[in-house]
């Protein structure tokens, strides 16, 4: 520790790269001040506010939008090197010798964040306006909507690990509370606790890493983390690596903290879009970005990173197949497609970038979907089993449109978005030498081959094929409030990959803050081989999906199917290792606990307190309101005292 | 006997010293109390009530003003009066403490309730309980209005208490103070007769332990052949063996009267008894400001006069430390009526604070001035609040009669919860800054029997805490009793503030207790020769 303090002293100076902020970014506090005001006023103003309420969450949410925007044009408007901002707030913790201030960094990396997050969450707080209409509770919804917002920009804004936490913590208050939003459904509210249950074990890796970074280096910041880690140990840098990957498994739902997201589709279909889809599930992936200076030197905690990118893609992936459920199958999606982006970020610099991009864009096309299938359960009686739909490309032909978009995105199907990010994640997996190029590829690669035949059985499902909808629903096209976000997101999903990697343009923005792409880094197989394999095994698992889904008929109750499928079906059996593994000895545990407590210390305790009540009771009888007796209470005291004083002497 | 003699006789008869600026505040406290007199004897009856309420809180606060003024300059501190009084920074800092409470106290008395005079006195103290003599004077519409100047000389003699730097004028600091304090004891308006009980208890009792005071201090003049506490000690520095029978019991028996007023056990017997039966304002009063008092002399007789032969007899007060409170504490579990609780409660918290003079270091003395003022300021809004809180016009002081309080006057009750947690020594309280300051000198400086003292005022904490907080759950998680509904009454803004000040000053003294401390510490010098 000794060798380590003045290190510690040196770094606390502000880094070279980050300026203090001028002009508009100085007030990016505005970002995370006006949803929070939203959350503030909603909350605390109660039924009062239900009339206007929702309204004015949207309005904070398209405010924060807006200065979102400007920040970032101002950003444009500087050359490349001074980009980076630090917005210095206050003096959060004055500690002693441990100083730490609040305050924002705005760079390439969070202002990328900023926009995805207040742009799709704007549009979602618009599409909320129609989906939640007849809901009694519906200002409280929009409160923690703006919350989220709030939390989620506060998390990537902020410039120290410490107050990066607040914001971690701040999600996923926000989600917990959206998680159980009707929680008069006791399932609904269970799957709240498990979600917040289980993202209390990444938390809590978190905060551990945080405490490591704290007693190795002193300090909190990413700039005086990223200037102590060039001189810190292995050793440290992957216990810190590793807990940092633990912390972003629970929040990104990834291998083996994944368990919470598919019970977590029980909140408004809002709310799975833009947190359980599109923001705060990314949050790991922001994580291990931003960390990268930290993985640079651990190279062990990297490679456990692309193992856990590499399993959850699969896991998800194969989950998808199985799940009937329309919600359940987009949030399996959603882990596999989390999945690539950690094993991306797990690569190293020739990865971060296209991790973010694939963020970027899936944010995206898997938001439009899910407010697709908000949308499809509107019209059909908020029904999710997918065997019970079908045919519904005539009844909803918008949502058919925005939802074929975003499969066609997901799917990597040129020229649409999801092309120009996953292929490139296809090749920096290739990229390497001796075994792991080709597992790590192969993932990648049987992937989206899989991703390709569940989207498809989803979507034909849904939209193609026969009619197996139940008597009492009659499907119709949702208003207009919640279609124009869902094309909105359909045009991103369309365009965006397209229009962002002209030229590289994505990479080469995010280039000073995640390193670039060195030259000569080639995969183990040329890139247009990739591109032809990938694209095979798309076609391959739409042709398969087409002739099972579209053109055989689905049966309207699941059939028994094959053990894969039963075992998919059931989250490859996560439920049941956590329960045996964990929740059954913690139930004999606790009940034993509970035995003893009951018996031995509550015993005690009452034994204690009977014995000090008798006692009471007992002396309480001098007490007897004779002047007298209590003069001779008085004198015996003083003679006893002479007495024993006199003893002692 | 000439030859115990010490050299501090004086060589010739000279003019007493008057250092008229450092005794300022006392004297005004003593015009205001003479003036007062005054008042009562040729003011129009309908004049008296709002004239004394006024005069009163004038004097108090002139005095104060003038308490701080003089603090500040260091030309005014050392013995004056012919070196029967100390100002120093224990008496100062006291003294200050008594004033400020005495405001608050003055504040709770002159509360009417919408009544013709002060609503917690009766009209006429000198007519039969009961008999048609009292109800004439209801029906009059008669005040008593001469209790504010009682409670002026009783601040008087607390404040000279402290500051009292020889045996005798200890001893008539200690009438001043505790002879209004019975009269004041017996005027409660409702329970006539319960209040006139009390104050009876307490005048003979009080008498019983000033004879105990006295025998002590004519030993100790025996032995030292001088009343002066600075002599006292010079003479056991100095002593040659001879005597020796007179030093111990003499120490022990003026304690015994000084611990008679801090309610200390097994000298506590009075003090649930004329609690409840005084009018609560005077309760409160008398509860905040004569333990403040009371200590400042006893810490003044340890520190400066008894210190060099302590090892002699600190064994016994060491152990009415514990048993003040282990009693207290115990004792408070069985109560049902809440003015008992606090007494109870109090004759515990005098335990804790006697743990902090049992350290023997300027720490304790900070120590225990912090807990005084920390104490006294919750104790006054305490029972301001408990004369609130009425059933049938009259005090609703049974425990049952407080169910579900919380429900029907959240702000009420959750004050007095807040006070409730602050006797029990949460965090963020001034109860908890207070016990940590009283503590920590003892396990510092008290060796093993400080450690042990401790231990045991900590477990006899958990247990009043237990105590408030089944109040507090009462309060909250019981239903209302049936019958006439208890309600808070609606208080002038006179016990408004007095609460208000009480509540604020504990919770500041909780948040933010450096300042107080560091003065404390600042004021905890004695000055001995």
């Amino acid at each position: 520790m000794t060798t380590l303090q003045p290190l510690a002293a040196a770094v606390t100076s502000e880094p070279a790269a980050a300026h203090a902020a001028t002009g508009i970014t100085a007030y990016a506090w505005l970002l995370v001040a006006l949803p929070a005001l939203g959350a503030a006023v909603l909350l605390l103003g109660g039924r009062r506010t239900d009339k206007w309420g929702p309204l004015f969450a949207v309005a904070m949410s398209w405010s924060a939008f807006v200065v979102g925007f400007i920040v970032w044009i101002a950003m444009l408007g500087r050359d490349g090197e001074s980009r980076a901002m630090h917005l210095d707030l206050y003096n959060w913790v004055p500690a002693g010798s441990f100083q730490l201030n609040a305050g924002m960094l705005v760079d390439q990396l969070s202002v990328t964040f900023v926009l995805l997050i207040t742009f799709v969450g704007s549009l979602i707080h618009v599409y909320s306006l129609g989906y939640m209409e007849h809901d009694p509770d519906k200002r409280r919804f929009f409160a923690y909507l703006n919350l989220f917002v709030a939390a989620m920009l506060l998390l990537v804004l902020a410039d120290s690990y410490l107050l990066l936490y607040v914001g971690w913590e701040g999600v996923g208050l926000a989600s917990y509370l959206l998680i159980g939003f009707w929680n008069y459904n006791p399932a609904y509210a269970t799957a709240a606790n498990k979600a917040f249950v289980v993202n209390r074990v990444g938390d809590f890796g978190l905060s551990v890493a945080i405490m490591i970074m704290f007693a190795a280096f002193g300090t909190v910041t990413f700039a005086g983390v990223q200037e102590a880690s060039g001189g810190a140990g292995s050793g440290v840098l992957t216990a810190i690596g590793l807990m940092l990957l633990l912390g972003a498994c629970g929040k990104s739902a990834q291998f083996p903290l994944q368990s919470w997201l598919g019970d977590a589709m029980a909140g408004p279909t809002p709310v799975s879009a833009l947190i359980h889809a599109a923001t705060m599930v990314t949050a790991g992936v922001y994580l291990i970005v931003r960390s990268n200076f930290i993985f640079e030197g651990a190279p062990n905690a990297q490679l456990v990173v692309v193992i856990v990118g590499a399993i959850t893609l699969l896991f998800g992936a194969i989950v998808g197949c199985a799940k009937d459920d329309i919600k359940k199958a987009l949030a399996a999606s959603t882990m596999s497609q989390i999945g690539y982006m950690m094993l991306a970020a797990g690569l190293g610099p020739v990865g971060y970038a296209f991790a973010i991009f694939h963020l970027v864009t899936h944010g995206f096309f898997k938001a439009g979907m899910f407010l697709g299938a908000g949308s499809v359960m509107h019209g059909m009686n908020d029904q999710v089993d997918m065997r019970r739909f079908g045919g519904l490309s005539g009844a909803m032909k918008i949502t058919w449109a925005t939802f074929g978009l975003g499969w066609l995105a997901i799917l990597g199907v040129p020229p649409f978005s999801g092309f120009w990010s996953k292929d490139k994640i296809i090749e920096a997996a290739f990229i390497g030498e001796g075994w792991r190029p080709w597992v790590f590829g192969g993932a990648a690669l049987i992937g989206a081959g899989i991703t390709a035949f569940y989207m498809s059985r989803l979507f034909f499902m849904t939209f193609h094929g026969k009619k197996r909808w139940t008597d009492d629903v009659h499907p119709h096209e949702s208003p207009l409030l919640m279609t124009v976000p869902m094309m909105v997101l359909a045009v991103g999903s369309a365009l965006l990959g397209l229009v962002l990697s002209i030229g590289g343009t994505f990479s080469s923005w995010l280039e000073p803050v995640v390193g670039g792409h060195a030259e000569g880094e080639h995969p183990v197989l040329p890139v247009p081989v990739l591109i032809t394999l990938t694209l095979l095994l798309v076609a391959g698992g739409v042709a398969l999906a087409w002739l099972r889904y579209w053109r055989d008929s689905v049966p309207e109750t699941a059939p028994t199917g094959s053990l894969l499928t039963r075992a998919a079906r059931r989250d490859l059996y996560q439920d049941d290792v956590n329960e045996a593994v964990f929740m059954r000895p913690g139930i004999h545990l606790t009940r034993a606990l509970v035995f003893a407590d009951n018996r031995g210390i509550d015993g005690g305790v009452g034994g204690l307190a009977a014995l000090i009540g008798g006692t009471s009771s007992r002396l309480r009888k001098l007490q007897n309101g004779f002047a007298r007796s209590y003069a001779l209470t008085m004198l015996a005291g003083v003679v006893a005292i002479l007495g024993a004083v006199w003893v002692i002497q | 006997m000439t030859a115990a003699l010490p050299a501090a006789l004086p060589a010739a008869f000279k003019a007493a010293d008057f250092d008229y600026g450092a005794i300022a505040p006392m004297l005004i406290v003593a015009g205001g109390a003479v003036i007062g007199v005054l008042f009562e004897a040729f003011l129009p009856r309908r004049l008296r009530h709002t004239a004394q309420t006024a005069l009163s809180l004038v004097t108090l606060v002139a005095a104060f003003v003038v308490l701080v003024t003089v603090s500040a300059q260091e030309s005014h501190r050392g013995f004056t009066l012919a070196r029967a009084v100390a100002i120093d920074g224990p008496a100062l800092f006291l003294q200050g403490t008594i004033l400020a409470m005495s405001i608050l106290g003055i504040l709770t008395m002159a509360e009417k309730f919408g009544g013709k005079g002060a609503d917690a006195f009766t009209p006429m103290g000198a007519a039969i309980p009961g008999s048609a003599h009292e109800a004439a004077a209801l029906r009059a519409g008669l005040s008593t209005s001469d209790v504010f100047p009682l409670a002026l000389f009783s601040v008087l003699g607390m404040m000279l208490f402290p500051a009292a730097n020889d045996l005798l004028i200890m001893f008539v600091a200690l009438e001043v103070l505790s002879l209004p304090l019975y009269l004041m004891s017996g005027l409660a308006r409702r329970r006539r007769l319960l209040s006139q009980e009390a104050s009876l208890k307490y005048f003979l009792l009080g008498a019983f332990s000033s004879a105990f005071f006295l025998f002590g201090a004519a030993l100790l003049y025996g032995y030292a052949g001088s009343i002066y506490l600075p002599d006292i000690a010079a003479a056991v520095t100095t002593a040659n063996g001879q005597l020796e029978g007179l030093l111990i019991p003499g120490v022990v028996l003026v304690l015994v009267g000084l611990l008679f007023k801090v309610g200390a056990v097994p000298f506590h017997s009075w003090t649930p008894d004329v609690y409840q039966g005084a009018p609560t304002p005077v309760t409160g009063f008398m509860a905040a400001c004569t333990k403040v008092a009371a200590f400042g002399a006893i810490l003044r007789f340890v520190y400066v006069g008894a210190e060099a032969n302590r090892w002699d007899w600190r064994l016994g007060v060491i152990a009415v430390a514990v048993l003040t409170m282990v009693v207290g504490a115990i004792l408070s579990v069985t109560q049902t009526d809440v003015k008992r609780l606090l007494a109870y409660s109090s004759i515990a918290h005098a335990g804790f604070i006697l743990v902090a003079v049992m350290s023997f270091d300027r720490t304790g003395v900070a120590g225990t001035m912090f807990y005084l003022a920390a104490y006294g300021f919750t104790t006054i809004a305490a029972f301001a609040v408990v004369s609130m809180v009425r059933q049938g016009g009259s005090e609703a002081s049974h425990l049952s009669q407080w169910a579900g309080l919380g429900r029907t006057h959240p702000v009420v009750a959750g004050v007095f919860s807040f006070l409730l947690l602050a006797f029990a020594g949460i965090p963020l309280t001034s109860g908890f800054a207070a016990k940590y300051a009283a503590f920590a000198p003892a396990i510092s400086f008290g060796g093993r029997a400080g450690v042990w003292m401790v231990v045991i005022g900590v477990i006899a904490s958990v247990v009043t805490a237990f105590v408030y907080v089944r109040l507090i759950v009462l309060m909250y998680f019981t239903d209302p009793p049936v019958g006439e509904p208890v309600v808070a009454e609606v208080a002038s803004p006179f016990t408004t503030a007095a609460i208000t000040v009480g509540a604020l000053v504990t919770l500041v003294l909780g948040v933010l207790p450096a300042q107080v401390l560091d003065l404390a510490e600042q004021s905890s010098q004695f000055i001995a020769k």
